[in-house]
């Protein structure tokens, strides 16, 4: 089986008009027609699955996955009710919905699937599905949008989708149902009096269609959280879809897009887009944010008492660190600095006198690595014991992933990368336990690699980890 | 016609974990109890309001949320299934509820005349939002008066609080003059938590008691001036402080529940009954009622 990827993308807007009344305004048909030839051109695709991340789908519970594997119901718009109602039955790809939920849990996100009778499936998911699949030629699944995800969250939704479709080889179209400036007129109008609701919002509308025609995708989740603040009512959901489509186009500056459409509905921004994966042989990608693999924002809400210190959206994501950081051992030394000493900020601070890491000649010597997080000081997965010295539950995965991030920083910082680790010495300080799950974890990153590794047993770290590495890297030519 | 009247007004929250917990025949899932303290302060409410004698109940839903104005019920009979798209684990409800299309559509016509956005929802295939069925079963499980139901018009979103208050506050007055016009005795219900911040995490199974809690300090010092303003009889502050109560506790009055309501029952300056007080998925959240038909006539 030839690994799976994603064909193409597609941004949709979510109001029913361009399904149920198109006749009425010429730029509700002019979507409409947008629509038909995005049908046509996925139902000429390979395509063998549809994804849908629908902003019409709020969820606070983590994510959640529609898994019925035939929801029928009618659907009626709680503002638009008096244009009609839409019947629909759909065909859902179950089988991926779980398994992308268990991807979800792997890469330590909070998800589950959904499948009751009678599950109010949202506008959104609904007018894409009728319109851009309506034979239900193509199973479809579709992931709600969590109120408080920030982008690592939704980035890693996106990601842990990627490793399904991969794993099991499905041609996939990425879709996002969502406005762009998503103000509406507050008030009932003609449909012939439509127009984008302000000119503000038209020409953020316009500068992100340019973006889009560019390829530049990344680029426009990049400016998410200022689209956000200047073209978007607050409601409940941030304009995060394109964090999740580009981490779905891995990130990528150079898709080759096209705008099939771009108009009002109701004073709203509404665009009918297609990104394919072809290189247009442009785009320069300039990438300011952590590329993040595992979620470790892990709010634990309902095991901690620090609440206002983890429980954070996307307004809230400024932390102060100075409030937080965690008492998690001895105290933090900055790292020293003798030539060829290689530090970054984004890895922990050392609990002694010595550097992250030190060049001689094309290798690179990393001091032992562990857990902690260079912001907060926090151990993703959970300290060992508290305090007192008491036993704590923690997460071993979470822990080794988060070692593998920090090894991955520091390397980064010295122009090196993962892929040219060339050996490990890990230190595990309950093998019994925890040797299955660091394995696990090995797997699936550095062991995709080939280092050569040796484990040992350790009675104890001066931190309360669990898991700690020593890396020898070669540097990039 | 005698003059009609609001004979009581009450802050009757709507989380489904409380439907959940009870274990109706109309619930689908089952449950072995939670948010006592909640459940017994609808009990309270309940029987408190059952010697009030009441034609009609009014309620006003966050969860039915429009951006093109506010919204009334329209038909005489809805019935249907009701799945909570947050929490379907929780809720999936039959519902069948009678709604008094007469009062709604006097209601939306006296506020069009005022100048504000409204619409009649005439939709047969429309089904009613989880927040109204979860505070219509809390409220009165017979389900054996008729309802008034309007949507929240999202403007404190749009806008701000302060334009969502003076809407709400409009919408507030037209109420009661509509209903006083009626002839009828309405009872009125916002629909509202108060702070609103949740875990976003759920316990795996979600009636532990041993993991509910307020989310931070912050939110139950709010919630707690809040009631004190309820307790003491200063609605008007809680009208003045709104916008800060929405943005600091996240709380859910933004939806207009609570202004709407204060201004039908006229800014009451007697104390409210804090029937309950109680978390649910770390929000906090109140029964509360003020019992009006014990203040006939006080000036306000």
């Amino acid at each position: 089986m030839s690994e799976g990827e994603i064909i193409g993308s597609y941004i949709v807007p979510v109001h029913p008009h361009t399904y149920l009344v198109p006749e009425q305004n010429p730029g509700w048909t002019n979507l409409r027609a947008a629509f038909d030839e995005a049908a046509l051109r996925i139902k000429n695709s390979e395509a063998d699955l549809l994804i849908i991340y629908s902003t019409t789908w709020p969820s606070i519970i983590g994510h959640q996955i529609q898994a019925d594997p035939n929801p029928e119901w009618v659907m009626v718009d709680h503002d638009f009710h008096d244009l009609g109602s839409i019947p629909y039955s759909f065909k859902i790809d179950a089988e991926f919905a779980n398994a992308w939920n268990e991807a979800n849990h792997q890469r330590g996100l909070k998800s589950r699937t959904v499948n009751y009778y009678g599950f109010p499936i949202d506008v959104g998911s609904v007018v894409a599905l009728k319109l851009l699949n309506p034979d239900n030629a193509i199973p479809a699944v579709i992931v709600s949008s969590n109120v408080y995800a920030n982008r690592s969250e939704t980035s890693v939704l996106a990601k842990a989708c990627l490793d399904v479709v991969r794993s099991t080889g499905r041609k996939a179209i990425a879709i996002t149902a969502m406005s762009l400036s998503n103000r509406m007129f507050t008030e009932n109008i003609a449909p012939e009096d439509d127009k984008i609701h302000s000119l503000k919002d038209d020409e953020w509308n316009s500068k992100i269609l340019e973006l889009v025609e560019m390829g530049r995708l990344e680029d426009v989740g990049q400016l998410s959280r200022t689209i956000q603040e200047q073209i978007r009512v607050r409601k409940v959901v941030a304009f995060k879809p394109m964090w999740w489509l580009s981490a779905m186009n891995d990130n990528r500056n150079d898709l080759t897009g096209e705008v099939l459409a771009y108009e009002a509905i109701h004073g709203a921004g509404a665009a009918v887009i297609h990104l394919d994966p072809t290189s247009c042989g442009t785009g320069d990608k300039e990438y300011d944010e952590d590329d993040v693999e595992y979620f470790h924002g892990d709010r634990g809400v309902l095991e901690s008492s620090d609440l206002e210190t983890t429980d954070m959206d996307d307004s809230l994501e400024e932390i102060d660190d100075e409030l937080i950081v965690e008492d998690n051992g001895p105290d933090l030394w900055e790292p020293t600095t003798a030539d060829g000493s290689v530090n970054t900020e984004s890895a922990p601070k050392p609990v002694g006198a010595y550097p992250h890491a030190r060049r001689v000649g094309d290798l690179l010597y990393l001091s032992g690595v562990g857990p902690r997080q260079a912001l907060d000081n926090s151990i993703p997965g959970g300290p060992i014991h508290d305090e007192d010295g008491e036993p704590l539950d923690y997460d071993i995965k979470a822990q080794t992933h988060a070692v593998i991030d920090n090894i991955s920083r520091i390397l980064e910082e010295a122009g090196s990368s993962l892929d040219q680790v060339i050996d490990v010495t890990t230190f595990l300080v309950d093998m019994k336990r925890d040797f299955q799950g660091y394995n696990e974890v090995w797997a699936e990153t550095l062991g995709q690699i080939g280092p050569t590794r040796t484990t040992l047993a350790i009675r104890a770290l001066p931190t309360p980890i669990a898991v700690e590495m020593k890396v020898i890297a070669q540097l990039s030519e | 016609m005698a003059k009609g009247k609001i004979v009581a007004g009450c802050i009757a929250p709507h989380p489904p974990h409380l439907v959940y917990a009870e274990n109706p025949d109309q619930n689908e899932p089952t449950s072995e109890g939670g948010w006592e303290q909640l459940r017994w302060g609808y009990e309270r409410l309940r029987e408190s309001i059952s010697a009030i004698e009441h034609d009609v109940i009014v309620i006003l839903s966050p969860h039915w949320q429009t951006y093109v104005g506010t919204h009334f019920l329209g038909l005489e009979n809805f019935q249907s299934l009701s799945v909570d798209p947050v929490f379907p684990n929780l809720f999936r409800y039959h519902y069948d509820l009678n709604v008094d299309v007469k009062l709604a559509k006097q209601i939306h016509d006296k506020a069009e005349k005022s100048g504000l956005s409204v619409k009649m929802m005439e939709n047969p295939d429309f089904r009613v939002d989880y927040g109204t069925i979860t505070t219509g079963h809390l409220f009165n499980p017979k389900w054996d008066k008729p309802l008034v139901v309007i949507s929240s018009n999202r403007s404190t979103d749009y806008y701000s609080p302060e334009v969502m208050q003076e809407m709400m506050i409009e919408l507030g007055r037209i109420t009661r003059e509509t209903i006083e016009e009626s002839g009828k005795k309405a009872i009125l219900l916002a629909s509202n938590s108060l702070s609103h911040r949740h875990f976003t995490t759920e316990a795996e199974i979600p009636e532990d008691m041993s993991k509910e809690h307020i989310t931070s300090h912050a939110m139950h010092l709010w919630d707690m001036r809040i009631i004190d303003y309820i307790r003491s009889g200063q609605t008007q502050r809680i009208l003045d402080e709104m916008p800060e109560f929405i943005e600091q506790a996240i709380a859910e009055s933004d939806g207009g529940g609570l202004s709407w309501l204060i201004s039908a029952l006229d800014t009451p300056e007697y104390p409210a009954i804090l029937h309950g007080y109680g978390t649910i998925i770390g929000t906090g959240n109140a029964v509360v009622e003020w019992p009006c038909y014990k203040h006939e006539g006080e000036s306000q």
